[in-house]
């Protein structure tokens, strides 16, 4: 695995050390088994594999909504043993609150993360610039006053993303986040997910299904095994930043994806 | 990219030619004479006495003739259910906010809600009297007692259902219990909690003339009652015609507020 070796443990923002996850007891199904994997600071990591192998295990693990029962997860240099609130999320439903303007669902962070909570009153305006800026970046200028059913299922998940932002987390965690959109509108989030991990400081993990996803967003590629789940291997993605949508049609970028699709068939079959 | 929905009602509707009857809007005025007019023409035709079916004529007569007692047990029926609706929209919030925090104290005290939701509550009457005495008390508790499961159980399925995602998305950024039920849990909850409003406050009358007409010397059940042993169907009637009134203003009072106080809810059903 030449990414781990290269950056080493020092630079990681996660490390996953020999993690075991069990759900329901000591007899429950075994999500995640022997999980080992290292995530360096400014990296985007995709995350891959076949259905049910723990990627969603592996997203409530790193974010702290569960504790493993063997192993550490260890986040910024502290072992994980609650929620921690560096990190933003996103799913692949957008989950916006109905009742809440597009403004007041991306400032909602704001109101529970302890570090802005207290100033959010007195300096809302700040705040609320901030909220628009962002929303500015993903395309959704002016759309703030907006109530999230006013807006696409695409618009939904770039205010979305705005949320997962809001509060400046270090850690980005995507779960499938365009998984329910049209290929253009995914197209289009790809890019606005791209510009957003190079313009800002802040790492990604994308646990996704498609591969091509992954191979364009990524600088590498974790590719899990079936249940109980566990890195089976780590691919480099070789190309250039910044990547533009043409590099799909390149056959490097096709050999890769289909050597990656390979070996999920092939973890799969392993189950 | 796609486009947003445009909800805009004003553009929606064209400007009305200015001779067009909107059959719409005077159907319920309509159908309601339309009901009057058969029940009149049925008594005429069958020829049945007024102290088995009153025309409606006779039951407004009625009406005007026992006003000052019609009206002032109609009063004291309106006070005492709603008060016994208040306060069950009172204990059905806390309880319904109770229970859908937390999955023990659900699964501990729904079977008991349901149990007790089952008792008839005329079989209740007869025990509020013995601590109460008759009158206006055992109303305003029937009233509560009767209306305010379907509170309870709204609240706390508003409650039961946040989206799992939210809940995450939240206590990945160090969110309390606390924080949920107040910024996703109660908000979420308020639709369900208006909608439950319409089915309690009817059913805050069916309790407090149960109570009225078993143990009681005023209200409408208790004008009835007594009505009915003197054989004065046609004021009998007309307790039926004012039990009617009362509930079709509460209930749009009620319609009014739902739609007034969680509007998105409505509106976000109608977006694509």
């Amino acid at each position: 695995m030449p990414g781990r070796l290269e950056r080493g443990d020092a630079m990681a923002l996660v490390s996953i050390e020999n993690v075991d996850m069990r759900y329901g007891g000591p007899e429950g199904t075994l999500a995640v088994s022997g999980l080992d994997l290292s995530i360096a600071r400014r990296d985007f990591t995709a995350v891959v594999g076949p259905s049910g192998c723990g990627k969603s295990t592996l997203m409530k693990l790193v974010t702290g909504l569960h504790i493993p029962q063997k192993g550490a997860v260890v986040v910024a240099g502290h072992e994980v043993t609650k929620p921690v609130s560096i990190v933003g999320m996103a799913f692949q439903n957008p989950t916006m609150l109905p009742w809440r303007t597009t403004l007041d669902n991306v400032l909602l962070p704001l109101e529970i993360v302890e570090k802005h909570r207290h100033r959010l009153r007195k300096h809302k305006d700040e705040y609320v610039a901030q909220a628009e800026a962002l929303l500015e970046t993903v395309g959704l200028k002016g759309f703030g006053s907006k109530y999230p059913w006013q807006l696409s299922g695409g618009m939904q998940q770039r205010a979305n993303l705005c949320r997962a932002l809001i509060h400046e987390p270090e850690l980005l965690m995507l779960d499938e986040p365009f998984g329910a959109l049209d290929a253009f509108t995914r197209e289009e989030l790809w890019c606005v997910i791209r510009d957003l991990h190079a313009s800002r400081d802040v790492t990604i993990v994308l646990v996704t299904h498609d591969l091509r996803e992954s191979v364009f967003l990524a600088d590498r590629v974790v590719v899990m095994s079936a249940r109980p789940g566990r890195v089976v291997a780590e691919h480099p993605v070789p190309f250039e930043r910044p990547r533009d949508l043409e590099i799909m049609y390149r056959p490097e970028f096709n050999e890769m994806v289909q050597a990656l699709h390979g070996e999920i068939a092939n973890a799969r079959e392993l189950a | 990219m796609s486009t947003v929905t445009e909800n805009n009602a004003v553009a929606a509707t064209p400007p009305k030619p200015a001779f067009r009857i909107n059959w719409i809007k005077l159907a319920p005025v309509l159908y309601t004479i339309g009901l009057f007019v058969l029940w009149e023409l049925a008594v005429i035709i069958s020829g049945l006495p007024h102290t088995v079916l009153p025309a409606p004529s006779r039951v407004f007569q009625a009406i005007v003739q026992y006003w000052s007692p019609i009206w002032k047990n109609s009063l004291q029926t309106f006070y005492t259910t709603t008060l016994g609706f208040l306060i069950a929209v009172v204990a059905g919030m806390a309880i319904g906010l109770l229970i859908g925090w937390s999955r023990a104290i659900y699964a501990g005290l729904y079977p008991i809600m349901v149990g007790f939701n089952a008792i008839p509550k005329v079989a209740l009457v007869p025990i509020l009297v013995i601590w109460f005495g008759i009158g206006t008390v055992p109303a305003v508790l029937t009233a509560f007692l009767i209306s305010f499961f379907p509170i309870v159980v709204n609240v706390a399925t508003g409650l039961a259902t946040i989206e799992p995602e939210t809940e995450d998305v939240l206590r990945a950024l160090g969110a309390k219990k606390m924080d949920i039920m107040l910024k996703v849990g109660i908000p979420r909850s308020m639709p369900y909690f208006f909608g439950s409003l319409k089915v309690a406050i009817t059913l805050a009358f069916v309790g407090s003339v149960i109570s009225e007409t078993v143990a009681s010397n005023n209200g409408l059940g208790n004008m009835m009652a007594s009505a009915q042993s003197q054989f004065n169907v046609p004021l009998v009637f007309a307790g039926l015609i004012m039990l009617a009134v009362e509930g079709i203003a509460m209930y749009a009072l009620m319609a009014w507020l739902e739609r007034r106080m969680t509007g998105w809810a409505h509106r976000s059903s109608m977006a694509a």
